[in-house]
């Protein structure tokens, strides 16, 4: 039933491998992006707060598909943004990720803002007492507690960057997805067992990071 | 406006914030307009590109309103199958039975942790090998079924968080005067959870709205992002005038589901005849298995 990995045709590891480097690409490239964006959207300067709110409502609200399809068409296609990709492949993997980062910065930045609600008014004027500006008291006093608190929402943001990556293969990167397609083509006979490999696979990708994450929650919560 | 983090300006912290806000705009202009620059020098910003969206009503009648029709189609049949199948599953979930809850919980953490696209491939494959449905069709089927396969389940988790949130009191009443627990679910509990969890089944919707696009990129489905081939094919390579109108399309549709989805909360929240319990809109990303992005 399984002789399918055996045959040497297929490269499974190869596969999940870019699933997890596009994860862990993306994954910082988002925390980057969304911390930003949280800082503008709760900062003192209204032009800089519009553009964050409208970044996020925009793109909250667009299909991931589109994002990373627009990137890979409209940026590297049309426009000629390579992002220093030589190959195909080496454009298509950035562009990528430049979309996932895009995508799950906006969600990161949500996770980041009931975070920052999650720390007690009293804390920030006691710090503006002290004579604080506003960037130190946001990264001194209040982003600091707000991370501790935001783990659990963030677990969940990574969890689901984890199973979009599969959006990958929209645009030919050839990550753990676009595998299980040929693979549920060619070996059409077994397509259980395919499916139970890949399932199987995503599942071990998540939920160590869900247990492991849960467990750090717990450990960093700020007890209040 | 003053917040917690910063207090109402003063003069010298609104010279700074004129100067932060110069430097934006400086930076986000500077972007623009290379945007701009570079969509000039590939020769999208000529008007034949745009204008076939406000002039030609054809690319309206023949690609764009069939595709929103398809991804709204699918959208709507998703949910509609997937609303009861979740709310059995939700409530198997709750059951007294281990026998019940334990392969039911198995189900719904299953697969609400695996991609949804998987789902599709596998369903197409699966509709190829087992049936005779045409191949025209068989996009819109796989797309479906893997739609109400990954969203049923996120539902039930919507479904048990909404009985769990109703006070304690509403039990016990309920067993005080000697109902079982089926009439329990059935008279007392599920009513009110569902105005309880009517946010969060309406943001879902847009979870799905979004997810139907994975069908036009990658197994042929004609939702709205599909269209993007046949329009750049007949319109001359607008690439990115197709995708821009076709994003806001998107956009403007998921805005409004999520507009209608905060005010609903907003309103529900309020209201004092029912127990003012709502199931907060991302609530079901709090599971082990995965999040609805």
């Amino acid at each position: 039933m399984f002789d399918f990995l055996d045959s040497g045709q297929y490269d499974l590891l190869d596969a999940f491998w870019v699933t997890v480097k596009l994860t862990v690409y993306s994954a910082i490239g988002s925390l980057i992006w969304g911390t930003l964006l949280a800082g503008m959207r709760v900062g003192p300067v209204p032009m800089m707060r519009a553009f964050g709110t409208g970044y996020v409502n925009v793109v909250r609200n667009t299909p991931l598909t589109v994002v990373v399809v627009a990137c890979s068409l409209g940026l590297a296609s049309t426009m000629g943004v390579k992002l220093g990709g030589e190959t195909f492949e080496d454009i298509g993997f950035r562009m990528a990720v430049l979309g996932l980062i895009a995508y799950t910065g906006t969600f990161v930045c949500e996770a980041l803002r009931s975070g920052i609600n999650t720390v007690p008014v009293g804390q920030a004027e006691a710090a503006r007492a002290l004579g604080l500006s506003f960037f130190q008291v946001l990264t001194l006093v209040v982003l600091p507690q707000a991370f501790r608190s935001a783990v659990t929402p963030l677990t969940n943001v990574l969890i689901a960057l984890t199973k979009n990556t599969t959006v990958a293969s929209a645009i030919g990167v050839a990550e753990a997805s676009a595998l299980m397609k040929t693979m549920v083509e060619n070996e059409s006979d077994a397509l259980f067992a395919v499916f139970g490999v890949f399932a199987f696979g995503f599942i071990v990708l998540t939920l160590p990071t869900g247990l492991l994450l849960g467990w750090v929650a717990k450990r960093v919560a700020v007890k209040r | 406006m003053s917040s917690v983090l910063y207090d109402e300006p003063g003069p010298k912290a609104k010279a700074r914030n004129l100067a932060y806000t110069v430097v934006f705009l400086v930076g986000f202009g500077l972007v623009l307009w290379w945007v701009l620059a570079t969509m000039a020098d590939k020769d999208q910003l000529a008007a034949e590109k745009w204008t076939p969206f406000v002039k030609d009503s054809k690319v309206w009648t023949t690609f764009l309103l069939p595709g929103l029709w398809e991804t709204v189609k699918a959208a709507a049949l998703a949910l509609v199958i997937a609303l009861p199948l979740g709310a059995a599953l939700g409530i198997g979930r709750l059951s007294d039975h281990a026998w019940v809850r334990i392969p039911v919980g198995a189900v719904v953490e299953f697969f609400r942790a695996i991609p949804v696209l998987l789902l599709m491939v596998f369903a197409f494959q699966a509709l190829v090998e087992f049936t005779d449905i045409e191949s025209e069709i068989r996009p819109l089927y796989a797309v479906v079924t893997g739609l109400v396969l990954y969203n049923a389940s996120v539902i039930a988790e919507i479904v048990r968080a909404g009985i769990l949130s109703l006070p304690r009191g509403q039990t016990d009443a309920a067993q005080a005067i000697g109902m079982r627990k089926g009439q329990m679910m059935v008279y007392v509990l599920l009513p009110q959870a569902v105005t309880a969890m009517l946010p969060a089944l309406v943001s879902q919707l847009v979870v799905i709205v979004k997810d139907t696009a994975l069908g036009g990129a990658l197994l042929g489905f004609t939702e709205l992002l599909y269209q993007n081939r046949a329009i750049t094919a007949n319109y001359g390579a607008n690439t990115i005038a197709a995708l821009t109108v076709i994003s806001l399309i998107f956009i403007l549709l998921n805005f409004a589901l999520t507009s209608f989805a905060s005010w609903l909360e907003k309103r529900l929240r309020r209201g004092k005849k029912s127990t003012g319990a709502v199931v907060p809109q991302d609530s079901v990303e709090a599971g082990a298995g995965g999040a609805v992005l």
